[in-house]
Parts: C-alpha cells; structure tokens; sequence
C-alpha cells in the first residue's frame, strides 16, 4: 500500500517542524540579529565551545539538526512531487529526499562527535 | 441612470456543440447586493437560461458556492461594492465536474460523505430508552467542526485535490472528526482505517487554504493535522507494541 509508512515520516517531519519553530528563531534572533547588532556582547568563540563540549549537549544540537533536516525533506519531497508533477517518481523523490537528509545528519553527527 | 456593474460569467450547456465560454452582463450597483443578488437579477431580467443554485440568501444552505474573481466564495455573502469597479469573473467551484453553467456535481463528496460513516456509530445495539448525556465540555470538543455547511469552497481551496484523485478532501475529513470526537460515538476505530488508507489523510501536505477560504471557521486542515498525529500514535503503537491497543 502507498501511504504504509506515511504515519513514519510524518512523525520525524511534525517533530522537527515543532521543533525547529521553537529554536530556530532563537538562534537567529541571538547570532543573526542580536550579536551582529551589537545588543548583546559577542558570546566569545571559546565560550561557545565550552557550552557545546558536554555529550548532552551534542546531543541536543544533533536532534535540532536531524530532525529540521527530516522536516525539509518531507516538505521538500512534496514540494517536488505536486509542485513539479513528478507523482510517478513517488519512490525514487522519497529515498532522495530523506536519504539525503539522514546522510547530512550523519555527517553532523560525525562533525558534533568529533569536536 | 443608475452605475452598473459588470459580470463575467462562465456559461456551459452540454447540449451546446460550441463548448464553454464567458459571456458579459451589466447589472446595476447596488450598495446592499451581494453577487446572488446580481445573478438572480441576470436570471429574472435579462437571461433565463442562467443556471446556478442557491437557497437560503444567509450563509446556511452552503449550495451558493462559487468561484469570484478566483476566490471560492459564499455568493450570498459577497457584496458587490468589495469588488467594485469591476468586472467580476463568476465560474463553478474548481476541481468539479460542471453541469452546467455554474451548477457542478458533486456526487464524489456526498459518496464520500458516505464513506466515512458521518453519523453517530454505536457499538452496541440502540438502546432508545436510555439519553445519551454530553456535558457542555465534551460538547465543544466537536462542535466547531459540526459547524460545516457542506459548501465545498474548501474542496475548491485545496490543489491536493486537485491533483490526488480520490483524495477525500478537507470538509468529509473535519466531518469524520466530528463523530470520532463526539463523546456518543464508538467509530473511531473504524474510520481511522479508512482516513489511512488510500484517499485518505496521508494525501494531505497541509497546503491550509482549506481553513482558510472556510466560511464557518470549520479549519479542516487542524483536523486533518489532528488525525494525523492520531494516526501516527496508532502506527507507532503498532510497531513498537504489537501487544497493545492501538
Ligand atoms: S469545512 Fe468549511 S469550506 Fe469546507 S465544506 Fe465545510 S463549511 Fe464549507
Ligand atoms: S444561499 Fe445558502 S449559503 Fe448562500
């Protein structure tokens, strides 16, 4: 059947929408518009680096990442398969879009583990 | 003399060999008429072959819907003056087959309407003695969705539907969540199955116009997004737990 692992993606793409409309705008509000401004003091690259040196730490930043990545591919793959007309590769859209996102958090993982 | 204003109306007769076409009309600009007005007026005075329905003039009967200046709209509740100078372009709900003029069918929503089993389910049999009680909380855990017309603007809204063949569409679903939610019914179960299925809730990508375009403030899309998360608990429970209940 077509839709049997639907619920699956669906699940990982609702998270990280929720999640990333939580953090994100923080972020970009802190280091986009805040600090490039100057209304807050530079936060310090050594700092910034202790603050991300425990595992939990890692750990958060690698499911913020994954799991935004996951909310853009389900979005991505739907985008491509109405918005360009592609429903025959449904598929073939399906293993580009999440596989690339599972392999970029991946690579995140590996970049985060081996700060 | 009175302002006029001009309407462009999309007119089909399937007896007619030269297909659809748009054909203009002055009607006078009248401050308090809404496009029904202006349309029964085309169809009193001025072209008795104009066909469209409608009944109730108050945003009831949910039949008047229509596609103005490329917006689906009640008829009955748009004015004229908040489309002025114009000319306003009328043509049938989108996505629809045509009848004719602007009359559409719309066999596939009342099928589905069946589909989905939107009346009260109960497990066991009818005990017609015994009232069914719902406090004012378990009232309004449905009543919004409840307040659907039936008008299928939001069916006009949604590109999913468009596209998606056999794609339920927005209002059958909210319906189906107004009977899941309401405290007397037992038939969720059985709906759950087929908003999974083929048709059902995974077709929608939450494009929102839906909810948007909605005269009754029903929101399908948040019952749709609400099923959907419905759903997914069921799936994980299913994998992570095959022993329990879904
Ligand atoms: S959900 Fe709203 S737009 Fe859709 S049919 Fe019902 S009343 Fe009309
Ligand atoms: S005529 Fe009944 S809703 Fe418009």
């Amino acid at each position: 059947m077509k839709h049997q692992f639907e619920p699956f993606w669906w699940s990982w793409f609702s998270a990280g929408g929720t999640l990333s409309a939580l953090v994100l705008p923080v972020v970009m509000m802190i280091f986009g518009i805040s600090v490039p401004f100057g209304w807050i003091d530079d936060p310090e690259y050594d700092k910034l680096k202790s603050l991300i040196a425990p595992v939990s730490s890692r750990i958060l930043i690698f499911i913020c990442i994954s799991l935004s990545l996951l909310h853009w591919a389900h979005r991505f793959r739907f985008t491509l398969y109405d918005g360009l007309q592609l429903q025959h590769l449904n598929r073939s859209l399906a293993i580009l879009c999440y596989g690339s996102a599972i392999l970029i958090s991946l690579f995140a993982g590996y970049v985060l583990w081996n700060f | 003399m009175q302002q006029q204003i001009t309407l462009e109306i999309f007119r089909y007769n399937p007896d007619d060999k030269e297909g659809p076409a748009y054909k203009k009309y002055e009607v006078p600009f009248r401050k308090d008429w809404v496009i029904l007005d202006a349309l029964n007026h085309i169809k009193d005075r001025i072209d008795g072959t104009l066909s469209f329905r409608w009944s109730c003039r108050m945003g009831i009967c949910g039949s008047c819907g229509m596609k103005v200046n490329g917006n689906p709209v009640l008829t009955c509740a748009s004015f004229l003056e908040k489309l002025a100078p114009g000319p306003i372009r009328i043509e049938p709900l989108e996505y629809f087959p045509v009848i004719r003029d602007l009359v559409i069918n719309m066999d596939d929503f009342m099928d589905n309407l069946k589909k989905v089993r939107s009346w009260i389910i109960h497990e066991k049999d009818d005990n017609l003695d015994e009232e069914y009680l719902q406090t004012p909380d378990q009232l309004s855990d449905y009543k919004q969705y409840s307040m659907c017309i039936n008008c299928m603007l939001c069916y006009s809204a949604c590109p999913v539907y468009g596209l998606e063949p056999g794609f339920m569409g927005p209002a059958v679903i909210a319906l189906a969540q107004r009977y899941n939610m309401d405290s007397r019914d037992d038939g969720n179960k059985l709906r759950m199955d087929i908003m999974n299925a083929e048709g059902g809730i995974w077709h929608c990508t939450f494009v929102g116009d839906c909810s948007a375009v909605c005269p009754k403030n029903v929101d399908p899309a948040g019952a749709i997004q609400r099923y959907k998360l419905e759903g997914a608990r069921a799936w994980w429970t299913r994998w992570l737990l095959p022993w329990g209940k879904e």
